[in-house]
């Protein structure tokens, strides 16, 4: 147990502040408790991970200049991860955070900044943090703590975000990502420099039309409200070392880190609803020059693909810059993707370092971290994804199986507990990643909505692999386990599917259908033996499917052959 | 906590013996005629009393009701307040909460230690249904939707608020004269500064317009009016009382403390408001004693009461740069605790005189960062704009005071980018060399004295454009707040000046968490100590017309 003052807050009977402390009539700014916003409550479905894509944008031969230009420089990759957690409550009050919630609906006078409101630490931002350095192989710091950044703007409500500034509370761990097979594949692994805790801030919302954004342009400020519901939200920063060579390696690495949060519960990774927000730099070199070129930061990246065709594109534009002697026009500036343009622009430019005035937050004791409490969470740490995939690796499948089946926490874990139940490995994953995922696909669900079961997967893989339905009949199982939910053992009662397996049976089918066919008989001891695929299907077919296909085939050969 | 309070008549009899019935003011309003001027002259001896303990008792009693006491401290409250402006806000509700208590009184129900107890709250801690405004126009009109932890807890234990009392805006200042709203007087001659930055609540109480108050103190806020005032100032080890709902000045170094007109008086009230709160994540959660057990009766006191007490003299506080009376004064009070069976030794701190610089980094460096909410986006007033840095210039700009403007451009260089470790570092490191020394002497010494502040009560404006001077003022106080310990101020004598002599703050250092001893030394000192009656003049003669 983190040794400093763990608690949960009541809540305020903030319903008696009145609502002269919240609206500003003569003014520019107001937390408006009138939604002008009309987003329900309801959170998007978590969303399995989009594949990346990669970036057909351009004519070809302009791409082919810019990748010689390219070839001759190498870029220095960095990012900045903001993961928001998904702790019941905010970071420094008891408020409750739902994504799409009526605009300040959900704040308190701590995170509203009102005077003498004093933040107290929600411990399960503290056990987060530590969850993910150690999944992140970083070294933790037992005595970290709390420090206050300083900036003014109309969505940080205290004038000062609490964040950490010298003594982050994880330093120095790595990231292991597999490359995608089509690719080119690979193992590549990733520094993190540091991981720390902070709060988010609101948001700015344009009363004319409800929509938010993150910059202020003027002279329209009197048209811009403040949603605080965002503000005092937990984050974790996460910032990689500058390993990344491409855009496709940055891409992996946050898709890796998405996996990851995910996997360990601590967010639910939506970059959608900003809760995986990635500011990458970019710098350029000539290949063997030591010395980093100027860097630049790259905002506004929305998809795993977006932060791809973007660093693709900031590489090539300063690569081409670089090859024109026109290097001194990269300059250090924040630039923004364009998603429509498929362009980076530029945001601002940097006028100098800001000063933060960083110091100790004086409202908060210090984060102290005991070795039980490190290693209680150590040991309750689930399979991360580079260890899954290490295991699906060592079981035989291909990289292709691997990386589909642990790039979502909840397929991973469904191909787990069917390989429990003692489901044949290759089968089972080739069931999921084919006609469970297509099906998946079709109807827009995940593996936790579709209504067949691991056990019953089991079931089903076993049911045909000791020859009691046949693969055909197991399909169809399968599709109605998924509708409709049910057991293999029941399906196959209810509709009678019990492979016919007694060899006297089918000789009987198989001799029926000889009979009834003499012209076509006739035909294959004549030569025509294509024909052993007619007679096969025709007793299928009186067997309602049901017969053995190996046994009636050695059956039909038997009978066929037998008197020629 | 407190249980001993709800039956008054015995604990009454250990602090009032029965030959000396208590003498109850409130029923016989000192402003009235009958009251012999001489009777209330810092002649008189009798030794003062806890006027909350006499309250219960005649509540209880059925001798006055909480309603008639109220309406005597308002009269009182309103005549003094023309001369004094102790208050910036009054309560409408003061009677209301007063028949209240009378109707469960009625009922025979229980009702708390601090029932019909009028109590004056710094208008920098929040208060649900009042204007809190900590002396900034940048919150004038302003009202909290909650009530501070401290406040919370006076209502809790049936106290009335009856009020909100002026302070040098968010508690920068040593006078009250950098309030955005009003200078208030010192009762004792009101040409003259209350002391700061709780001088509105050491003048209410000195002047009687309410029972008890509350301050906080992050350089000497408490301790420096009390002794102005010639009340009894408590300021307690920081983490004893919550935090929660004070508006910062400067979080490290804030606390809110007690003002009352007897040591028992501010026992009782710290006890009310003392206590772990989840609110505030630097409130301690050390056990909180009956600061009030411990309190014997004067006529109970043998004769060397403190025997064997080890009171430790901070050489440092009685150089050069204190008033000769003061010194004197308190040299003066040393004596009385050497008859009391103390045993006195000097104790030097050596790092004392760095606490003043350490501390005006520090105090203005948190300073800066907390006052940045008022940006007139959220509450408060808010100026007029084109841009937003308009807006933000603006706003604060018309928002703050000048004494406020100069340490938040103080705080904000000394945090700058480069500066950082010259002085932000280098003060923190002076902080931790203060805190050794006051552990050295304290694991010496029981207690340690000084004068709480370098003079008594100077004229209003002296000082006012020469911040320097006024700043060197706190350096008996400050070190105490950067060792984050308990102190006590109470009343020990007089120098001359005003009409009748201006009154001496002696003050107490206790070790973290000891307020106990402290207010079990500084009852027995205030209850043995002759020829002194700290009542002030203009309660004395009746205000004048």
């Amino acid at each position: 147990m983190a040794s400093f003052l763990f608690r949960t807050i009541q809540s305020h009977s903030f319903l008696l502040c009145p609502t002269t402390l919240l609206r500003r009539n003569n003014g520019a700014f107001y937390c408006s408790m009138k939604s002008t916003h009309t987003q329900t409550a309801t959170q998007e479905k978590q969303q399995p991970p989009p594949k990346i894509k990669s970036s057909p944008q351009g004519n070809q031969a302009k791409t082919r200049t810019l990748d010689r230009i390219s070839k001759e420089y190498e870029a220095i990759i960095g990012i900045e991860t903001h993961v928001q957690l998904s702790t019941l409550t905010k970071a420094f009050c008891t408020c409750p955070y739902n994504y799409g919630a009526q605009p300040n609906t959900s704040v308190c006078p701590i995170c509203m900044g009102l005077p003498g409101a004093l933040p107290v630490v929600n411990s399960k931002v503290v056990e987060f943090a530590v969850k993910l350095g150690l999944a992140l192989n970083c070294k933790l710091s037992f005595n970290s703590k709390f420090d206050r950044k300083q900036y003014f703007y109309p969505d940080l409500p205290k004038g000062y975000q609490i964040s950490q500034f010298d003594i982050p509370i994880a330093t120095g761990g790595y990231l292991d990502v597999d490359l995608p097979v089509e690719y080119g594949g690979g193992h590549r692994r990733f520094g993190i420099t540091r991981v720390h805790m902070e709060e988010d801030a609101g948001k700015l919302l344009h009363a004319d039309d409800g929509e938010y954004s993150q910059e202020i342009t003027f002279p329209i400020i009197y048209a811009l409200q403040v949603d605080l519901n965002r503000a005092g939200v937990p984050l974790l920063e996460i910032v990689s070392e500058p390993d990344m060579r491409t855009g496709l390696e940055a891409a992996e690495y946050a898709a890796e880190l998405q996996r990851l949060v995910r996997y360990l519960g601590v967010s639910n990774g939506n970059m959608q609803e900003g809760s995986l927000r990635c500011d990458v730099n970019v710098s350029i070199r000539p290949v063997g020059q030591s010395k980093f070129g100027t860097k630049v930061e790259i905002k506004n990246l929305n998809s795993f693909s977006s932060i791809n065709r973007a660093i693709d594109f900031e590489i090539a534009r300063q690569a081409l810059l670089y090859s024109q002697g026109k290097a001194d026009q990269i300059v250090q500036e924040t630039r923004l993707w364009e998603e429509g343009s498929q362009k980076t622009v530029t945001m601002r430019k940097k006028e100098g370092l800001a000063d933060y005035r960083y110091f100790p937050e004086p409202d908060l004791p210090e984060v102290i971290l005991n070795k039980e409490y490190v290693d209680s969470i150590q040991s309750s740490l689930p399979e991360l994804p580079e260890m899954k995939r290490r295991r699906y690796e060592e079981m035989g499948l291909s990289m292709q199986d691997v990386l589909f089946l642990a790039n979502d926490i909840n397929v991973a874990r469904f191909f787990d507990a069917t390989i429990e139940k003692g489901a044949d490995v290759k089968l089972a994953a080739n069931w999921i990643m084919g006609d469970i995922a297509a099906y998946m696909k079709n109807e827009k669900l995940t593996i936790n909505e579709i209504k067949l079961s691991a056990a019953e997967l089991a079931e089903l893989i076993a049911s045909i692999k000791g020859a009691t339905i046949s693969g055909k009949i197991g399909k169809e199982i399968l599709f109605e386990l998924m509708a409709k939910g049910g057991t293999v053992k029941g399906i196959i009662i209810e509709k009678d599917l019990v492979q016919i397996v007694d060899p006297s049976e089918i000789e009987k089918m198989v001799d029926k259908v000889l009979s009834e066919n003499p012209k076509q008989l006739e035909q294959y001891r004549g030569g025509k033996t294509k024909l052993q695929g007619f007679f096969a299907g025709q007793v299928m077919k009186i067997s309602k499917g049901k017969a053995n296909p190996g046994l009636l085939n050695k059956i039909l050969l038997e009978k066929l052959n037998a008197k020629s | 906590m407190l249980s001993t309070l709800h039956h008054p008549p015995r604990r009454l009899s250990r602090f009032f013996p029965a030959n000396n019935k208590p003498r109850h003011f409130h029923t016989k309003p000192v402003l009235s005629s009958s009251q012999p001027v001489t009777d209330q002259s810092p002649s008189s001896t009798s030794p003062p009393e806890s006027q909350i303990l006499s309250i219960h008792h005649s509540l209880l009693s059925r001798e006055v009701t909480a309603t008639q006491l109220a309406e005597t401290y308002l009269s009182r409250l309103k005549l003094a307040e023309p001369q004094l402006k102790s208050f910036i806000h009054v309560s409408n509700n003061v009677l209301k909460e007063a028949q209240s208590i009378d109707d469960k009184i009625k009922r025979n129900e229980n009702v708390g230690p601090l029932a019909g107890v009028l109590v004056g709250v710094k208008d920098n801690i929040c208060t649900v249904d009042m204007p809190s405004t900590a002396g900034s126009r940048v919150l004038e009109n302003y009202r909290p939707p909650f009530d501070a932890t401290a406040v919370k807890k006076v209502k809790e234990f049936d106290g009335i608020v009856v009020g909100k009392t002026n302070l040098d805006e968010f508690g920068m200042g040593s006078t009250t004269e950098s309030s955005s709203f009003q200078v208030t007087a010192n009762p004792w001659d009101i040409s003259r500064v209350p002391g700061g930055s709780s001088g509105g609540s050491a003048a209410a109480v000195s002047a009687r317009q309410c029972v008890v108050s509350l301050g906080s103190d992050t350089g000497g806020s408490v301790r420096q009016p009390a002794s102005f005032c010639g009340v009894v100032g408590l300021k307690p080890t920081y983490g004893r009382v919550s935090r929660y709902g004070l508006i910062a000045y400067a979080s490290s170094l804030d606390v809110i403390g007690c003002f009352g007109s007897s040591v028992a008086d501010t026992g009782i009230l710290l006890s009310a408001i003392s206590g772990h709160d989840r609110l505030d994540a630097t409130s301690s959660k050390q056990e909180v004693p009956d600061f009030t057990s411990q309190l014997i009766s004067a006529s109970l006191l043998e004769s060397k009461p403190l025997k064997g007490l080890k009171v430790g003299v901070i050489r440092e506080t009685l150089e050069n740069r204190v008033d000769s009376g003061v010194k004197s004064t308190v040299l003066g009070a040393v004596s009385h605790l050497e008859e009391l069976g103390c045993t006195l030794s000097e104790v030097s701190l050596p790092s004392f005189s760095l606490g003043l610089p350490a501390y005006y980094i520090l105090a203005s460096s948190e300073s800066s960062s907390n006052l940045s909410r008022y940006d007139g986006v959220r509450y408060g007033n808010q100026a007029a704009a084109e841009d937003l840095n308009a807006l933000y210039g603006d706003s604060r700009a018309k928002g703050f005071g000048s004494e406020v403007k100069m340490r938040i451009l103080m705080g904000t260089y000394a945090l700058s980018a480069g500066y950082y470790d010259a002085y932000y570092k280098r003060a923190q490191q002076v902080r931790t060399l203060i805190q050794k020394s006051f552990k050295t002497a304290l694991d010496e010494n029981d207690i340690l004295i000084s004068p709480a502040a370098p003079s008594a009560a100077y004229k209003i404006g002296e000082k006012k454009n020469d911040p320097l001077a006024m700043y060197s003022g706190d350096i008996m106080t400050v070190n105490v707040n950067l060792a984050g310990l308990p102190a006590l101020v109470l009343p020990c004598g007089f120098v001359e000046g005003g009409p009748v002599g201006l009154p001496v703050g002696l003050q107490m250092i206790g070790a973290a968490f000891d307020e106990g001893k402290l207010l079990k030394v500084g009852h027995i000192f205030e209850q043995t100590l002759q020829g002194c009656r700290f009542v002030p003049p203009l309660i004395a003669d009746g205000i004048p017309q």
